[in-house]
């Protein structure tokens, strides 16, 4: 492969890294209005009144909208796939507040000033309400968050609203109960993690104008397509009234895969006609957005004295706040891109249940579930190990599941029919994993000078590509009449490259060079449909959509050459600049083929879409290793190195990879030291800044060492899994288990800080 | 307030409100570079020189940059591509929102230290957050383009 | 926050008459929490026309302008030689170096802001600050006392025969600290010095004196630490509690100590 696997420098690299207007700030009209939101003070109220006279009388103010003022369809904002699983549970303003921050009145102003202005001059009535915020309390609550009898699933997802439970369920392999009572060793634990902010330093914006009467949406979305449907259905507009346009991102981490800003600009211009803009404060993008979904896991592991786990049992609770964003969603994710990991067990048994509570709802986060299931499971696993006094490495080595192992859990399984895995190296990256780290001459501890001491510890995971039998994505790819090509993708590249790697593979396909290829996404008037950039799925979907397509237009141009030239269709090649018969006597550039081609010698622009949805999920996986170095007398725990291997299948751009696996383990790094949502006990968040909310600088985070060890993936994009998530799961288990090997200290609840360092240590030793 | 400022070398007559700050100034006249990711003192992105000195525009009065110069990326594009060039090399610019700033102030590193450690660069950088690199290829590509090891 | 207007006095006096002028008018520093105040201040006043930034070694004392910034703390030759280098040392870890290029001294001491890294090694180094209106007092005293409506000119430290030690916890690095100490001994006299209680820096006079008057023995240096712990009042706050910081204090006191000794 010539541009496939090649480090290729992103195409808007040089752009975004010299400071060249491109994201949606950039962008927008100088003369749209200001859109402020009015936030509830209370974490559960009732409004009685809301008075906007004297708001609305401030010179410059162009409208203040309140709960009467705007359509009464209850939706969510979670960008899924229609049908989506999330409850429609929500209305854009409404007479119940759920949570602190939740919207109250929407103004627009001429300047921010006077937005600001005029919010104080709102006057609100409300009835506070006791508020429900331990989510260990919340179900069956006498305090009922969602009371209201509209409430609309697309399909059952153990919604009992009037039970606070968004959503539920249970799956079970075996006979789990007696299958433990058969196990020679039987560990327990529960385990907690915290919610998460996605702190992406682009905070959540939008801008609106109308166009020949059309709305039009700029805005730094992860799904144009999704925010296009709910924003529509929301407003209760036919969705080609709607065109949603996506410059560059300034990441997202799934907290962008929400459609949470758009519709109050789009409020704001289908009233006035102006242009319209919303820009969220840093303040509002802590807590007035979504988070990771804070949970408890409750996790049993059976097994035989000589290492074999038969018998899995995991129950997690989610706090899904006061919506139920994508909460079904990630209890399955919880499961199906956590358990089967393990390909021995006779039982595995999953209960999930995803509780509202009256705290900023949880939703989409890079991981979506999974990493604080890893970290339930794996924290166990490294305890089983220490219960059996076997090296947690040969434990993993011994238990992992196998190519060409089936497990019903794995995305694309079917009743009866469980997914089969086609391509891992999980037990190599095991094996370099150790040898990267020095395990053998580092497990468990070493004394270093002083009272400091380090420790190793690791974890291994795995995720899903795309959702299997969900997730879909086209991509257009036509000639142009230079002899270049434009590739159109309806996928959102959120700063990692997705619309690099996208035209790499065109180009392979098509055997020409990347700059031969313009890239063109998203644009819901201009680019074919994509589901979004979430659930690990754009190199694989779209990316298989982009294969095809460039198949398909390949076969186009051969046919349109052969219909000028009166050659036969499998006499010709193209091999990027020209083509020839097979013998090699005749041929023609490219070029000067594209102008016949689009001329009226041959009157048909060669152009191909095609469409791919996956019919399984095919996992990525890593093993993951860190070392850490503790101070014995404070708790303060350093991490010195963190190493990933990590099996993506064949990697097609390896300097992105490289990085998103570096990201994605500096975001678990912070998930297990540093970041730590909080809230009072009236429910306002603490932590609503970077100076109180502690988002990893860049000597916190260690050295972190990357490999892969590519697997082919027989449905992948020239054997291409996903990336983009599995690499945030290990960090927090494996450093959790470093820190127990170093000093005893087993921390299971999140993050790992000095303090709680402190305290195990002083309850081990005294 | 009517300040004058030396943005880029170009002298420029601003009318300012007394509690403006010099980004929100600087964004209003069309340095789109500067951007703000935090409101507290604490991310780096809005990294600009005053004087040639790296400072968080969010946080100076523009009144207080009165007479002052003021450097954003717009106005040291060549020195700007030599150090995006490294990092564009390693993938490690990424989504690209703070990268300005990252610039900015590796720029002024360069001035400041000669032939700086590892650890010297690190330390240098640590007021600019980045949540997509994980900064090990930020720091490979620094280490490149300064041609220390 | 709202500023009604902005002057730049060309003199100490002027300054201090417009302070005075009005209840919200207010002396700018670095700025750096400007935007975090939600006060409309009727006059903002700029005192950079007064020829405070500097950091002057005299024959007796070390003297710091009110507009010093920290940047110019970390990089001054004078303040890496003198004091074992405290004060430098206690400032380079805060945020980043555009950071440091605004915050200045005199904003910090005068504000008293319990979480200083600054304020505590300052305090240890016996330095007097010298007001407008007030004069000069001891730095122990201002930061107990405080003052209205004045305007902090200068910080002047005298120039002893000293050695000195600068500690700190803090979790994430880009974070406050959890607790800090400074420690310096001048002859027999030692100062243990503690902040981010998370009060504002304060001498641990009784562990101090203990200290001074003992033979240095792993029994005494435990035995101040012990007392710096139990003499000072801590508190929780999110990101530590009472009773961790006291643990933490006496940890990092002995540690400075035997710093100081080595």
């Amino acid at each position: 492969m010539n541009i496939v696997s090649k480090s290729m420098a992103k195409i808007d690299g040089m752009d975004l890294a010299t400071g060249k207007p491109a994201y949606v700030d950039d962008l927008c009209p100088k003369e749209a209005l200001c859109v402020k939101i009015l936030r509830s003070p209370h974490a559960f109220a009732k409004i009685v009144t809301i008075d906007i006279e004297d708001a609305s009388k401030v010179a410059g103010v162009a409208c203040v909208l309140t709960h009467a003022d705007v359509p009464g369809i209850r939706h969510t904002i979670a960008l899924e796939s229609y049908p989506e699983s999330s409850p429609y549970d929500r209305l854009i303003l409404e007479n119940l507040v759920r949570c602190v921050g939740d919207p109250v009145a929407i103004v627009a102003a001429e300047d921010e000033r006077t937005a600001a202005m005029a919010l104080q001059l709102i006057k609100v009535e409300y009835e506070a309400l006791e508020p429900v915020l331990d989510f260990e309390q919340a179900e069956g609550n006498l305090q009922i968050i969602h009371p209201e009898s509209d409430i609309v699933t697309n399909f059952n997802i153990g919604l009992d609203a009037r039970r606070n439970v968004a959503s539920s369920r249970l799956e079970e392999i075996g006979d789990i109960e007696r299958v433990l009572n058969e196990c020679e060793v039987v560990v327990e634990h529960t385990y907690y993690t915290q919610a998460q902010a996605h702190s992406m330093l682009e905070t959540h914006r939008a801008f609106t104008f109308l166009d020949r009467g059309r709305l039009v949406i700029v805005t730094s979305t992860q799904s144009p397509f999704h925010v296009q449907r709910l924003v529509a259905q929301s407003l209760g507009l036919p969705a080609n009234r709607l065109r949603v346009i996506k410059p560059r991102i300034g990441g997202g981490f799934g907290g962008k895969n929400k459609a949470l800003v758009e519709v109050f600009p789009a409020l704001v211009t289908l009233k006035t006609g102006k242009p319209a803009k919303i820009i969220y404060s840093r303040q509002e993008c802590f807590n007035s957005t979504t988070s990771r979904h804070a949970m408890r896991g409750r996790v049993v592991l059976g097994a035989d004295r000589s290492g074999d786990v038969r018998a899995i049992d995991l129950q997690v609770l989610t706090d899904t706040g006061a919506y139920g964003e994508d909460s079904a969603d990630v209890l399955v994710v919880a499961s199906h891109n956590v358990l089967p990991i393990y390909g021995g067990p006779k039982s595995v048994r999953y209960r999930g249940t995803a509780v509202y509570t009256n705290k900023m709802p949880g939703g989409a986060f890079r991981g979506f579930g999974a990493p604080q299931s890893v970290f339930a499971l794996e924290s166990a696993m490294n305890e089983l190990a220490a219960e059996l006094k076997m090296d947690p490495t040969q434990l993993r080595l011994k238990n992992t599941i196998k190519l060409g192992q089936a497990h019903p859990f794995l995305g694309g399984s079917q009743e009866g029919k469980p997914a089969v895995v086609n391509s891992s190296t999980l037990d190599q990256c095991i094996e370099r994993g150790k040898a990267l780290i020095c395990w053998d001459q580092k497990y468990p501890r070493r004394e270093v000078e002083g009272n400091r001491v380090r420790g190793v510890g690791m974890a291994i995971a795995m995720h899903g590509t795309g959702i299997a039998r969900v997730d879909t994505a086209a991509a257009t790819i036509q000639l142009n009449y230079d002899g270049g090509y434009k590739l159109l993708v309806g996928a959102s590249d959120l700063g990692t490259g997705a619309d690099t790697i996208l035209a790499q593979m065109a180009a392979e396909v098509l055997a020409t060079s990347l700059e031969n290829i313009i890239v063109y996404s998203a644009d819901t008037d201009l680019t074919p449909y994509d589901s979004g950039a979430y659930a690990s799925s754009t190199t694989y979907v779209t990316g298989n959509a982009v294969v095809k397509a460039a198949r398909l237009l390949r076969e186009e141009i051969v046919r349109g050459c052969a219909a000028i030239h009166g050659k036969s269709v499998d006499d010709l090649e193209l091999d990027g600049q020209f083509l020839r018969t097979v013998d090699g006597a005749w041929e023609i550039p490219l070029p000067e083929l594209a102008k016949q081609l689009v001329s009226a010698t041959g009157k048909q622009q060669p152009a191909a879409t095609a469409t791919f949805g996956g019919d399984g999920s095919p996992p990525p996986y890593v093993a993951g290793f860190a070392e850490v170095e503790v101070d014995l007398e404070t708790g303060k725990l350093d991490l010195l190195n963190f190493v990933d291997v990590i099996d993506c299948g064949t990697v097609i751009n390896p300097n992105l990879a490289r990085i998103q696996a570096e990201g994605g383990i500096a975001q678990g790094i912070g998930q297990t030291l540093f970041e730590d949502m909080r809230f009072d006990d009236r429910g306002e968040m603490l932590t609503d800044s970077f100076m109180k909310y502690k988002i990893p600088c860049r000597k916190d985070v260690g050295q972190i060492l990357v490999e892969f060890l590519p697997s082919l993936e027989p449905t992948g994009p020239f054997g291409a899994k996903s990336i983009g998530e599995v690499v945030v799961h290990t960090t927090a288990p494996a450093i959790a288990d470093a820190l127990f090997n170093a000093t005893g200290v087993r921390i299971r609840r999140l993050p790992i800080t000095p303090e709680k360092v402190f305290k195990g240590l002083q309850q081990k030793w005294g | 307030m009517r300040i004058t400022l030396w943005i880029n070398d170009r002298q420029q007559e601003l009318e300012v409100t007394c509690d403006e700050f010099l980004a929100e100034t600087l964004r209003n006249n069309g340095y789109l570079s500067v951007r703000q990711g935090c409101s507290t003192t604490s991310c780096g992105l809005c990294t600009v020189w005053m004087d040639d000195k790296p400072v968080l525009s969010c946080s100076v009065l523009s009144v207080m940059a009165n007479g002052k110069r003021i450097t954003t990326i717009e106005g040291v594009q060549d020195e700007a591509r030599a150090v995006a060039g490294f990092l564009v090399g390693e993938g490690a610019e990424q989504c690209g929102f703070c990268i300005p700033g990252l610039v900015m102030t590796v720029l002024a590193m360069k001035k400041d230290l000669r032939q700086p450690t590892a650890e010297q660069i690190v330390h240098y950088l640590n007021g600019n957050l980045c949540r997509c690199s994980g900064y090990m290829g930020q720091l490979r590509g620094i280490k490149k383009y300064l041609g220390v090891e | 926050m709202r500023i009604n207007n902005y002057v730049a006095p060309d003199n100490l006096a002027e300054a201090y008459l417009v302070l005075n002028e009005h209840n919200s008018n207010t002396v700018l520093g670095g700025c750096t929490y400007l935007r975090l105040t939600s006060k409309n201040i009727d006059t903002a006043i700029d005192l950079s026309r007064l020829g405070l930034r500097y950091i002057e070694e005299t024959a007796d004392a070390v003297e710091i302008g009110a507009l010093a910034t920290y940047r110019d703390i970390e990089v001054s030759g004078i303040l890496q030689s003198l004091f074992s280098g405290v004060l430098p040392q206690s400032v380079m870890v805060i945020v980043g170096v555009q950071f440091r290029n605004l915050a200045t001294v005199g904003a910090t001491v005068y504000s008293r802001y319990g979480f200083s890294d600054l304020n505590t090694a300052l305090l240890a180094l016996n330095p007097e600050v010298v007001l407008y209106h007030a004069g000069r007092i001891p730095m122990a005293l201002f930061l107990e006392q405080g003052a209205s409506k004045d305007i902090l000119e200068k910080v002047i430290i005298p120039k002893a025969d000293l050695r000195a030690s600068f500690k700190y916890l803090r979790n994430s690095s880009g974070d406050y600290a959890i607790l800090n100490v400074a420690v310096a001994r001048s002859r027999d006299e030692w100062k243990i010095v503690v902040g981010a209680r998370p009060f504002r820096a304060m001498i641990a006079a009784e562990a101090s004196k203990c200290l001074s008057g003992s033979r240095l023995q792993k029994e005494d240096i435990e035995r101040a630490a012990k007392t710096t712990a139990d003499e000072l009042e801590f508190g929780t706050n999110m990101r530590s509690s009472r009773e961790y910081r006291q643990a933490v204090c006496e940890v990092l006191v002995q540690r400075a100590i035997q710093e100081v000794i080595s």
